[in-house]
């Protein structure tokens, strides 16, 4: 469809673009990704033809887009810009019925129905019927974003090449107008050359991705070989941290901001920040602590500074313990956005807790332990409610820089701490008679500062794991002893 | 729908309407003066002109003078001079994409008017051409004056962006206007023929420079007409224009070099008469809408009509003195356009 072959060119004597290479196939969206100045502008006009070649060759179709007319060019080739302010108030219609230029020879030919069915085609698709006798300037910017897409979709064309097509457009309209194109590729066979600013959004459309830097070709590749933590410091002398998005298979870029508060104090999170009362534990943190927990509310990964492990009676019984856990937190004056909530039914009094700080680690263990629903892991037979419930909720604050992976191995080093404190206290599963595993219910919550020695894993191997693992250890045999004693 | 909107849709009915005011402008400019002609005997004059028919009996020969020599051909040239600036100015403001451009940004009138100044203030005549030596240098002048610019704007800047333009033509309008200003300060006996033509006036022209006005007229207006689709795309811009399929480059230039001959003709047979140019398209495209397939025709109606009435003002307002045309334009012109510029900016 379109092809480069070292390709050099720019405004002055100085090429800004230098000995670019690449093939565009039928039906691809294909992102231009760089920093400020890399060309990528440049390189768009150079393919659209406004800015001419050194040297090198581009080709459309397997035909040098020199050999083409204007009109013949613009029937094959579409280009939406960035969107810019107009002087004359054209309508809707009028402005998009442009578009239809390049299909008509010379000036007597007159509108015909072929041009009004193709206007009525776009219009309909980029949704902007109902505008039609509107002026372009009585829109808003993401409906003229779609006027000027419905103008290039009028010309028909086999590419449509777009600079920062979703500049200056909010988050529907960035995402609606780049859904759009992206069904116009995978529908009608469009193809898509398009300039990227937002990292997250070329990973999220593009098929490919070419990222330029100072005018060369850093790399051409699918998303996820582009957009590495590497790559994308080396080119935009930035950090980042890549992260997966959570729901498409594509890589995401986090930004990471400078530390801006010189005197950041380190914290220490320990005894003096718990609080038991009847009703709830609660663990304020000064920080926010970075959490990958199982509770009823705040769960799975995020950024929390309040741990609320709650008492609720023995029937508790709720269709929506989440909104009603949240719900009860508002009531007592906890941000629902920032808390980790879980429940327990045992009494708070028993629970068992100290600071550990051997070896270089410093661990904040907290243990409440029920052991009513006792369960068999390997023989379960399913939950059921028995007179005395009981759950083992732990939570393991770490003072420290801790990965994913050690989050990961701090729940299997703790997991088989407290297995190995059931199996030595004898609690047996009643239903199965064997050693039990933990109880039905059991909920755990990993957090750390984030602050200061870093731990890359959390193994029993390692001096964390080591240390978590006594720590859950004792802290459970210590809480089950208190709940057998009532 | 909004008045303005049904206006902007329906076509036929602008057509009609811009028609019936321009006829209704060259018929009360014809009748109304020191001598008034009633419309009646007007239309049976013009009648028998245009299908070469005998004046009937009835209508005074006095009218028929009047009418035929003096009256018509005075109106006919206020309505091509203002058809020519009107849609010249339609089409610069289209291609420079600035609804304040006006036909004189690119030093086009100064440079007709230093041609004619300097024909005054040499007291040329040039053999064959006699009393058209003034129209001709004049055109000349404006010719050699846009070849300048251009060649300029394109030394500056090999694509010629609309930008490089209009700075180009403001550097030759000033330069060209501190000649006309030395031959002024140098002039003695002839100054009051020189400011005559610089106020501009459509008197005592004669069917002659009509002669002199229409091949320009009709060459220029249809370079214009033709390129009236191109003129919306560039609009949008120069680069949009491009993508859309415009040869730019050519385009551009054909839209300069007719612009340029429609005012350099103008100001060649009538002086430099301000606001027409910026007023009338400006008015038009708020009424009609900006196409240009329509914009233009109707400003050639509209800036005809306008300059007849305008030079009826002019020379009736406070008879038997007659003001220079350009001063009315001005004092109509000026408040007629802060007033579009206020309503604009509220909306």
């Amino acid at each position: 469809m379109l092809d480069l072959e070292y390709v050099s060119g720019g405004y002055t004597e100085h090429p800004v673009i230098n000995d670019v290479n690449f093939s565009v196939s039928p039906g691809e969206f294909f992102g231009i990704l760089g920093p400020n100045g890399s060309g990528k502008t440049t390189l768009l006009k150079m393919i659209s033809g406004i800015i001419p070649c050194t040297s090198g060759t581009i080709q459309l179709n397997k035909r040098d887009i020199n050999e083409f007319s204007r009109k013949m060019l613009a029937k094959r080739m579409a280009v939406l810009p960035q969107l810019t302010a107009h002087a004359f108030a054209y309508t809707v219609r009028e402005t998009v019925a442009l578009g239809r230029y390049a299909h008509h020879q010379g000036f007597f030919q007159s509108w015909t129905s072929e041009d009004e069915r193709v206007l009525q085609t776009v219009m309909e698709q980029t949704n902007i019927t109902v505008f039609q006798h509107q002026t372009v300037q009585q829109l808003s910017g993401g409906e003229q974003q779609r006027v000027f897409l419905a103008q290039a979709l009028a010309q028909q064309p086999d590419l449509l090449l777009l600079d920062e097509p979703t500049n200056h457009l909010d988050l529907a309209y960035q995402k609606n107008l780049l859904d759009l194109l992206k069904k116009e590729v995978s529908q009608e066979g469009l193809t898509v050359v398009s300039i990227f600013h937002d990292l997250n959004l070329a990973s999220l459309y593009c098929d490919r991705l070419l990222l330029l830097h100072e005018g060369r070709e850093r790399v051409i590749h699918t998303p996820d070989s582009v957009l590495t933590e590497d790559l994308i410091k080396e080119v935009y002398k930035t950090n980042v941290t890549r992260y997966p998005h959570p729901a498409v298979a594509k890589p995401q870029m986090h930004l990471l901001p400078e530390k801006v508060d010189g005197s950041a104090r380190t914290v220490t999170i320990g005894p003096s920040m718990l609080n038991i009362k009847e009703a709830h534990i609660t663990l304020t943190s000064p920080i926010p602590l970075r959490t990958l927990s199982s509770g009823v509310c705040g769960s799975g990964i995020g950024w929390h500074n309040t741990l609320v492990n709650r008492h609720v009676p023995d029937d508790y019984d709720c269709s929506d313990p989440e909104a009603e856990m949240q719900q009860y937190l508002e009531t007592n004056g906890f941000d629902p956005a920032q808390t980790v909530g879980m429940m327990t039914a045992v009494q708070l009094a028993d629970a068992a807790y100290s600071l550990w700080e051997k070896d270089g680690v410093s661990l904040f263990t907290v243990v409440t332990a029920g052991v009513g629903n006792a369960t068999d892991s390997a023989r379960s037979v399913g939950m059921t409610h028995s007179a005395t419930p009981g759950t083992i909720n732990i939570w393991l604050i770490i003072n420290g820089h801790v990965t994913d992976e050690a989050y990961i191995q701090a729940i299997m080093t703790a997991t088989e701490a407290k297995a190995q404190a059931l199996r030595e206290m004898d609690i047996k599963d009643k239903r199965t008679n064997t050693i039990a595993t933990g109880t039905s219910t059991d909920s755990i919550l990993v957090a750390s500062t984030q602050q200061g020695g870093h731990s890359p894993y959390a193994g029993t191997a390692t001096k964390l794991g080591h240390v978590i693992g006594q720590s859950v250890y004792s802290e459970t045999k210590k809480a089950i002893t208190r709940y057998q004693a009532r | 729908m909004s008045i303005r909107n049904f206006l902007k849709n329906n076509h036929v009915f602008a057509y009609v309407s811009a028609l019936a005011c321009l006829i209704v402008s060259m018929l009360t400019a014809i009748s109304v003066g020191s001598v008034a002609v009633p419309v009646l005997d007007i239309v049976k004059i013009i009648g028998a002109h245009v299908f070469r028919l005998p004046i009937a009996d009835q209508v005074d020969s006095m009218y028929v003078n009047i009418v035929s020599q003096i009256r018509l051909p005075r109106v006919l040239l206020a309505g091509l001079v203002g058809a020519s600036l009107a849609i010249a100015g339609a089409a610069f403001q289209g291609l420079l994409r600035n609804p304040l451009a006006d036909p004189y940004i690119l030093g086009v009138s100064s440079g007709a008017s230093v041609g004619a100044v300097a024909t005054l203030f040499f007291n040329l005549s040039i053999p064959l051409l006699g009393l058209y030596t003034l129209p001709v240098l004049s055109i000349v002048a404006a010719l050699l004056t846009i070849l300048l610019v251009l060649f300029f704007a394109r030394r500056v800047d090999r694509t010629m962006r609309v930008e490089t333009i209009i700075l180009t033509g403001i550097i030759f309008s000033s330069f060209l206007g501190s000649f006309i200003s030395l031959i002024i300060a140098l002039t003695g006996d002839e100054l009051q023929q020189i400011m005559g033509w610089l106020l501009g006036s459509v008197s005592m022209r004669g069917w002659s420079y009509i002669g002199i006005i229409v091949p320009f007229f009709i060459v220029g207006s249809l370079l214009l007409l033709v390129s009236s689709r191109e003129l919306n795309a560039m609009s949008f811009g120069e680069e949009r224009a491009q993508h859309l399929g415009v040869d730019v480059a050519k385009r551009k230039l054909v839209i300069l070099v007719a612009g340029s001959i429609l005012t350099g003709a103008a100001v060649a047979v009538s002086g430099a008469i301000g606001f027409v140019g910026l007023v009338i398209p400006h008015l038009t495209r708020r009424l009609w809408g900006p196409d240009h397939v329509h914009l233009l025709p109707l400003s050639i109606l509209t800036g005809a009509g306008f300059l007849m009435l305008t030079d009826l003002i002019s020379r009736t307002i406070i008879s038997p003195t007659v003001l220079p045309i350009g001063v009315i334009t001005a004092l109509i012109g000026a408040p007629v356009f802060a007033l579009i510029l206020m309503q604009q900016r509220k909306t």
